[in-house]
């Protein structure tokens, strides 16, 4: 656009005027939700990783549409037997079904992982955005807290907490593998969250929000959150991987998932020991975990270019 | 709140404004006095870093705190004193009676929601309305600031839009709900000049049709000559000289006033070097003993570099200046 047009024709359109839309009739009132759906509609990475998600979700509700052995069905006689029809991944140390397993693998590996990570997002994003938004002495607190975590040892710290949330021996483990994991990893999503709102705060925007009176909590949720969730989105992805990894290691550990629970985590750490004359038991679950993880940051990166307006 | 009619529009007596950092007190603003009325247009004059934009946005009340602190004084709006309301009862008078135009339209505008919501949003917080009747309105008003073709364009981001046309969403936003009051901090400063030709007759226009006051922060001199009613020249976070716009330019009584007015380049002395004013403004942490032009000054002699700062003589109705030479320099 040059200054000349701008004299003549009041202001030349911006660049968008022309452009086509995403199909939709203009008169339809849309929403930043609407439009990344559109902008979604379009992304291969989207739709692949869609398919994927949904496939691991359908195994973890649903794994006897997959197969028709049971996890448990296991005779040591097949112990590490090639594969077989009904077993295509082979048997394992124990002679049970390694195809099988890793498909029943999923409910557990998928609850522990995805629930931590809920927990984990909620009280990071809460920390976060508290911390950033009113800064002062209630920064202070909660950045040093992080702080104080970030330098205690995972593991150990994970070991402590596991054993004094498991403490019922019937249980398998679950609930206090998810409370462990979510209760320690909020601590760098809070810390992402935190700068991205401090410099997300500073913006005109917020400023002019608050000058249409917007109070303390729209300012927060409606004009910073959405301005600062990008970077926030790509930790939890990642987090998501590492919690369903931190569960095997638990469960290797032996404070992790017990009793009737089946997990990859628990299979690669039964795995281990006998990788050298049996890989199979090891690779399978180690693949189904690779591929939900990889699933999982794909999903959660298309979203986040969805939701940002710029890269439209 | 009980607003009174009969008072005036807005009223800013004596604000004093400190920034409290690590580095010391910064006192931005330091007594300022303002008047506006129905249908004025108020331009508030000074270099960057003189309290202008910390004045309108202590009025705004849009300040963060900390640092910020209003020390003292009182913004009356009808009559009624902001700085003592309530946060949830002031919250209602902003965008209501009291709304803001920013200098950077582009950072102003949230970017991830379109244009037509964000103007939308106001119409259903404040006012409960529907989506579709939210969009008809955010639809009536970016045609009312000349955004052509406002209804295809409604549902576009705003880094889909010009300068120009960021800063007529801006405006739409401010006018939303029609205020009385519409504060416009150097709305054209980061415009081209034939758009900001047009953004300030857009102003005038929207101005004249809704009879609001209009207060203009600006650093440029020529934008003023045209649509103030008033001036009030800022320096060091004081009014150093308060006055109807044609007898500032005829006759400024404030060497500071004096010493802007020669620095606007003209014509008529090309060829000639420009007349600059030396120095830069103070550091507000370390504002100068007595009148805080005095280091600048032609006319500054021992008086002005001893406390207090020269008082505000009234020269005429309506007009004020605060200078112990006002005669030399008005030269009667």
């Amino acid at each position: 656009m040059s200054d000349l047009n701008a004299v003549t024709t009041a202001e030349a359109p911006g660049p968008a005027a022309n452009r086509p839309r995403h199909g939709s009739s203009p008169a339809k009132p849309r929403s930043l939700a609407g439009d990344a759906w559109l902008d979604l509609r379009s992304s291969k990475i989207f739709w692949i990783s869609a398919a994927l998600v949904a496939v691991i979700l359908l195994m973890a509700v649903w794994p006897s549409l997959f197969t028709s052995a049971g996890p448990r069905d296991c005779v040591l006689a097949n112990k590490h037997a090639a594969a077989t029809s009904g077993a295509p991944f082979g048997y394992d140390f124990q002679g049970c079904n390694v195809y099988a397993k890793t498909i029943y693998g999923a409910r557990d590996s998928l609850i522990v992982g995805v629930f931590a990570t809920l927990i984990a997002g909620v009280v990071g994003l809460l920390a976060g955005l508290a911390a950033g938004y009113y800064g002062g002495w209630l920064d202070a607190v909660l950045s040093r807290f992080v702080d104080v975590m970030l330098g205690v040892p995972f593991l150990l710290a994970a070991i402590v907490l596991a054993k004094r949330l498991s403490s019922d021996p019937q249980s398998n483990g679950i609930v206090a593998v998810t409370l462990t994991l979510g209760l320690l990893g909020w601590t760098t999503s809070a810390r992402v969250m935190r700068s991205a709102v401090i410099s997300a705060k500073g913006q005109d925007y917020v400023a002019a929000a608050r000058m249409l009176g917007a109070g303390a909590a729209r300012q927060m949720f409606r004009h910073i959150l959405p301005n600062s969730a990008g970077p926030f989105l790509v930790v939890l992805t990642i987090l998501l991987g590492v919690n369903i990894a931190s569960e095997a290691t638990l469960s290797f550990l032996g404070v992790g998932l017990k009793g009737d629970a089946i997990s990859w985590g628990l299979a690669i750490a039964e795995a281990g020991p006998s990788v050298r004359t049996a890989a199979g038991p090891l690779v399978w679950p180690s693949v189904f975990l690779a591929v939900t993880v990889l699933a999982f940051i794909m999903l959660g990166d298309a979203v986040r270019d969805a939701f940002d307006p710029k890269l439209r | 709140m009980n607003f009174d009619p009969q008072a005036p529009l807005l009223q800013v007596n004596d604000m004093h404004v400190e920034f409290r950092t690590r580095d010391g007190v910064a006192r931005a603003v330091n007594g300022v006095n303002l008047i506006l009325r129905p249908g004025e247009t108020l331009a508030v004059l000074g270099e960057s870093g003189c309290g202008k934009s910390v004045t309108a946005q202590a009025i705004m009340g849009i300040l963060d705190s900390p640092p910020a602190h209003v020390t003292k004084g009182e913004v009356l709006y009808r009559g009624v004193d902001l700085l003592r309301l309530p946060e949830d009862e002031r919250r209602s008078i902003r965008a209501n009676r009291i709304a803001m135009i920013f200098q950077d339209a582009l950072s102003a505008l949230n970017p991830v929601y379109s244009v037509g919501f964000q103007i939308g949003e106001l119409f259903r917080t404040h006012r409960g309305a529907s989506r579709q009747e939210a969009k008809r309105r955010a639809v009536e008003l970016l045609d009312q600031v000349r955004i052509p073709a406002a209804k295809s364009r409604v549902d576009d981001y705003p880094h889909q839009f010009s300068g120009g046309m960021r800063q007529r969403v801006m405006i739409a936003m401010a006018l939303a709900l029609d205020p009385d009051v519409l504060i416009a901090d150097e709305p054209t400063t980061a415009l081209d000049v034939t758009v900001q030709a047009q953004i300030m007759g857009l102003l005038a226009e929207l101005q004249r049709e809704r009879t609001m006051g209009l207060m203009l922060i600006t650093h440029d001199m020529g934008v003023v000559a045209d649509v103030a009613d008033t001036i009030a020249v800022m320096y060091a976070g004081r009014v150093v000289e308060y006055a109807p716009v044609y007898d500032i330019y005829a006759r400024p009584a404030h060497p500071y006033t004096k010493a802007l007015l020669e620095s606007i380049p003209r014509l008529d002395f090309k060829g000639r070097g420009l007349n600059v004013i030396g120095g830069l403004p103070p550091a507000l942490t370390d504002i100068p003993r007595g009148c805080p032009f005095h280091p600048r000054c032609a006319y500054a002699r021992d008086v002005c570099r001893q406390d207090p700062p020269p008082p505000a003589y009234q020269i005429a109705s309506q007009r004020i200046a605060s200078c112990h030479f006002i005669r030399e320099v008005l030269g009667v």
